[in-house]
């Protein structure tokens, strides 16, 4: 039976983040870039007094909600925060929430880019597609061991790892939304001698723009998703206090965090729903 | 007159194998021999035609017979796999994409079936689209756009969304866009197809209109043979892919170029081919969840006919009422238009033949309900509309 040697798989990985790791400079760089971006959300964050802060979550809930308001959602996102508040997760909750903010913002910096090249190029999409699906099916944790390796310890790799295991949603509806548009429409914009530029602002993603938000949406909750595992490499806020829970079998404050978690997954989630539809209709 | 657009031996292959399709194309293999032999297929095989100067060239066929690829392949749309056109003499089929670009945004502008309008935008938005492109500043575009507007006869609609207006004030929307160009030629492509047949004909009598002011090149698509008749100077005629006829209405109508140009001939007779849906106008309606009786008697009296046809709020017919009905109901001043509605109203499908209707209708007084599948009225048939269409006439619209 043995006449078939071992694939030696785990070596050649280690392999490559060995080499990956050489480049220490370029992750270095990377690592502040992030870090700071990290730094300056957690800096506006935490200059905002906790009331102002609140407030701010329900104006802009009302604002984005002009045309049709909800007021339970109002009700909902009053009385969640201030149960944060009063728990006393107000600062793990605005740090779990810069990590998810930078990296959505990261995810879709990069993301949607990806998904218009995939959009435009045949090529593009049939060596994006397996990436994608390797990227959102591998299990989270496995990111966070080269993370490690290449960002050190602390919110960096955790955002590294959010990124990557939530990126795939935003790059899918983009591509999707673009490649939906109806081809009467891209043959009247090149009818009137649109250049692929104009094409792709005045007519792909402004149609295409109910989709893309749709996978922004999905990426954000993913990476909302990955706090608790994030959590293990030292990324603050509201997953270490779950991580710490487990750890100690306190049911009651894993709980009590868990519920922080689904607080702010809602108002995010609503949030970024209410920015899709569309305002310019009465 | 000079020659506008000239089109040579132009060929389009769809599929792998092109290659060697076009050799085969030149030995002057057929459509499914090629197929056969390739996998290729073929589009549009060696056309040759001239338009000129503004005249409207209609190219006419059934689905698959490659009139949709020849349009596209006018504007490069579609890159044609042989051949060339020429405009004014200038050969599309050499130019870069700067200058295509140029052409599409200044000579040819296209109207497309489903209208291609851009949801996302209001009406005035859309119609400035193609001065946008150009960089035309905000001020300018806009005067253009809302003189596009009204040449189409639409105003007072520039801050409404495609999909608040009818399909006809769509497709209005889509040649003034198409206009505020100011192009020379204008590709339209089954442009009037997705209307109902109220709408098409207005639009038939619009685009005549607007032609005898501006004078554009017009390439009009069709699969219609009485559109093509009416609003041809020209019509091409073509089958799987090859030109069968070229010539004016008269000329087709007179000297058939074969027996499948014959045959689309003969399904004008005209009592076959007209359905209800062809010679209806538009009846006087009057809604009756809206509409009391003094509205009602106003309404005739203004469109000087004795009886209306009454609706609901959907459109779904009812019956109809009489003059001396609504007076006296307005003398017990009541105003309940129900109650003398009377409802056994003749009634015809759109989509019947005229051949099936005939004897009925010489021998009604009243004049046909015309509805579609949801009951809804659509117009109706009066005796003289049926006369005028058997003999060739178009049905003028009394509005």
């Amino acid at each position: 039976m043995n006449s078939i040697p071992q694939l030696p798989l785990a070596h050649w990985i280690d392999g490559f983040v060995d080499w990956l790791v050489s480049f220490t400079g370029f992750f270095n760089g990377v690592t502040n870039f992030i870090g700071g971006i990290n730094n300056a959300f957690q800096w506006v964050f935490d200059l905002i007094p906790i009331w102002l802060f609140i407030v701010l979550v329900l104006a802009l809930t009302y604002y984005v909600n002009r045309d049709d308001q909800r007021w339970s959602l109002l009700g909902f996102e009053f009385f969640g925060l201030l149960l944060i508040w009063n728990l006393d997760f107000w600062r793990d909750m605005t740090q779990t929430l810069t990590l998810v903010l930078t990296s959505s913002l990261i995810a879709l910096v990069i993301g949607i880019p990806l998904g218009i090249l995939m959009s435009k190029s045949r090529i593009a999409e049939i060596i994006l597609k397996p990436i994608l699906d390797f990227m959102q099916t591998m299990p989270a944790f496995v990111y966070l061991i080269p993370a490690v390796a290449l960002f050190g310890i602390g919110m960096v790799p955790g955002i590294v790892a959010s990124v990557i295991f939530a990126m795939p949603p935003t790059v899918r509806m983009t591509n999707m939304g673009i490649r939906e548009v109806p081809g009467e429409l891209i043959e009247a914009a090149d009818s009137f001698g649109s250049t692929e530029w104009q094409k792709l602002f005045k007519v792909e993603l402004p149609l295409a723009k109910t989709s893309l938000m749709a996978g922004v949406n999905q990426s954000m909750m993913l990476s909302l998703s990955m706090v608790v595992t994030a959590s293990m490499i030292g990324a603050m806020g509201l997953g270490t206090k779950v991580y710490f829970a487990v750890g100690r079998n306190d049911a009651g404050g894993g709980f009590a965090a868990g519920l922080a978690v689904v607080i702010l997954a809602i108002i995010l989630d609503r949030l970024t729903q209410s920015l899709t539809r569309d305002h310019k209709r009465g | 007159m000079t020659v506008k657009v000239e089109v040579k031996n132009l060929t389009k292959i769809f599929g792998k194998h092109v290659g060697r399709a076009k050799e085969l194309i030149k030995q002057g293999k057929t459509k499914p021999e090629i197929l056969k032999e390739t996998g290729a297929t073929v589009g549009v095989d060696q056309a040759n035609f001239e338009i000129n100067d503004g005249e409207i060239f209609v190219i006419m066929g059934l689905s698959g017979s490659g009139k949709s690829t020849m349009v596209r392949m006018i504007n490069r749309l579609i890159e044609p796999t042989d051949g060339s056109v020429l405009i004014d003499g200038e050969n599309l089929m050499k130019m870069d994409k700067k200058s295509l670009r140029e052409v599409r945004r200044k000579k040819m502008s296209m109207v497309f079936q489903n209208f291609g309008l851009l949801p996302n935008r209001t009406v005035l938005e859309n119609a400035e689209y193609g001065l946008e492109i150009q960089g035309v500043d905000k001020e300018t575009r806009e005067k253009k756009a809302n003189i596009a507007l009204e040449q189409v006869g639409i105003t007072g609609y520039n801050d409404e969304y495609p999909d608040q207006l009818s399909g006809g004030m769509q497709q209005r929307v889509g040649l003034a866009r198409a206009l505020a160009n100011d192009p020379e030629i204008l590709l339209m492509d089954e442009a009037f197809s997705a209307l109902d047949p109220l709408n098409r004909t207005d639009m038939q009598d619009q685009l005549l209109d607007i032609q005898e002011r501006l004078h554009k090149t017009i390439i009009f698509i069709s699969h219609d043979l009485n559109e093509a008749l009416k609003l041809g100077d020209h019509i091409m005629i073509m089958r799987d892919g090859e030109v069968v006829q070229t010539g004016t209405p008269e000329d087709i109508l007179t000297h058939p170029a074969n027996e499948y140009v014959e045959e689309f001939i003969e399904n004008v007779d005209r009592s076959k081919v007209l359905t209800a849906g062809n010679v209806m106008i538009r009846p006087v309606t009057i809604n009756v969840d809206k509409a009391g009786p003094r509205l009602t008697l106003k309404r005739m009296k203004n469109n000087e006919v004795s009886t209306a046809y009454v609706v609901d709020n959907k459109r779904t017919l009812i019956g109809i009422v009489d003059a001396n009905d609504v007076i006296g109901l307005v003398r017990k001043d009541s105003s309940d238009l129900r109650s003398i509605v009377k409802s056994d109203v003749p009634t015809a499908h759109v989509d019947t033949p005229i051949n099936d209707l005939m004897d009925d209708i010489s021998q009604t007084g009243i004049p046909f309900a015309v509805v579609n599948d949801d009951g809804q009225l659509k117009g109706i048939i009066v005796r003289g509309a049926v006369l005028g269409a058997l003999a060739g006439n178009e049905v003028s619209d009394f509005e």
